[in-house]
């Protein structure tokens, strides 16, 4: 087995318990932490498909600013009493894990009986030249400049969306 | 790359369906709407894993654009459920159905 190998499987194993473990705990803290796991091990996995300035950024970005505010929210609202959350009706839990089994079902087929695999693929030096800042820097001022103001108008109006919702009182 | 792209798409398939499990089953608002961000990341890993097997940047584009509507969606959603707990004093989206019918 190849180290490649090994990693994939330790990343792959952290990344899928940390996902179970985060919607079967009854503390929202102890599912964001989890949750917080379960972006490193992406990262991980990122630099594994030769990603680095994505696995960077995922950590930024996901593991850092927007867990940082979901932990500041919880801590924010009152801890309610979780054990009224899972009175649930076990029929919605039966119902959810049919649908859950039926997308995984459908999503396998998919992915076993496209052989995405039997593509050809590019070379590992493309894989990892197509993953540096230069590249995706390059990429993003020039075919994608577009979008790329589009994203930035988008996060000032989440900005300032978020800072009237969250100031004044719903009538 | 020694493993294939299967393996990947299998994982991130999996972290779908776990995010959609969460998302029908949890009742908080918060845990519900992390659910989301997960099923989010594991479209990220789906793309990420093609753009590296085919050699090209777009899809990596694709998860930077991803990731940026995340970081706007999950500011408004918090905003959102603040403003819903200082309404209702709860998060807990049984209790929160006004939209509702």
């Amino acid at each position: 087995m190849s180290l490649e190998t090994i990693l994939f499987i330790l990343f792959a194993a952290v990344g899928s318990i940390s996902a179970v473990l985060m919607i079967t705990r009854r503390s929202a803290v102890i599912s964001a932490l989890f949750l917080i796991l379960n972006f490193a091990a992406l990262a991980g996995l990122y630099l594994l498909l030769n990603a680095q300035f994505i696995a960077v950024v995922q950590v930024i970005v996901y593991a850092g600013a927007i867990m940082v505010l979901f932990l500041f929210v919880i801590m924010l609202l009152r801890p309610e009493n979780e054990r009224k959350f899972l009175r649930a009706n076990p029929k919605v839990k039966i119902f959810a894990l049919a649908i859950a089994g039926i997308i995984f079902i459908q999503l396998g087929y998919l992915i076993f009986f496209s052989h995405p695999s039997g593509n050809p693929s590019g070379t590992v030096a493309a894989s990892i030249k197509a993953g540096t800042i230069e590249e995706i820097g390059r990429q993003l001022f020039t075919n994608y400049i577009l979008p790329f103001e589009a994203a930035g108008f988008l996060l000032l109006a989440a900005t300032i969306g978020a800072l009237i919702l969250a100031k004044k009182k719903f009538e | 790359m020694q493993v294939p792209i299967e393996y990947y798409l299998i994982l991130s398939a999996f972290m779908f369906i776990v995010g959609v499990a969460g998302v029908l089953t949890r009742r908080n608002a918060i845990v519900v709407f992390m659910s989301v961000e997960l099923m989010l990341n594991s479209a990220n890993l789906t793309m990420v894993a093609f753009a590296s097997f085919m050699g090209s940047a777009v899809g990596q584009l694709f998860v930077f654009f991803v990731m940026t509507v995340a970081a706007a969606e999950a500011a408004v959603g918090l905003a959102i459920i603040i403003a819903m707990f200082r309404n209702k004093l709860t998060v807990n989206i049984d209790e929160i159905s006004i939209l509702k019918w």
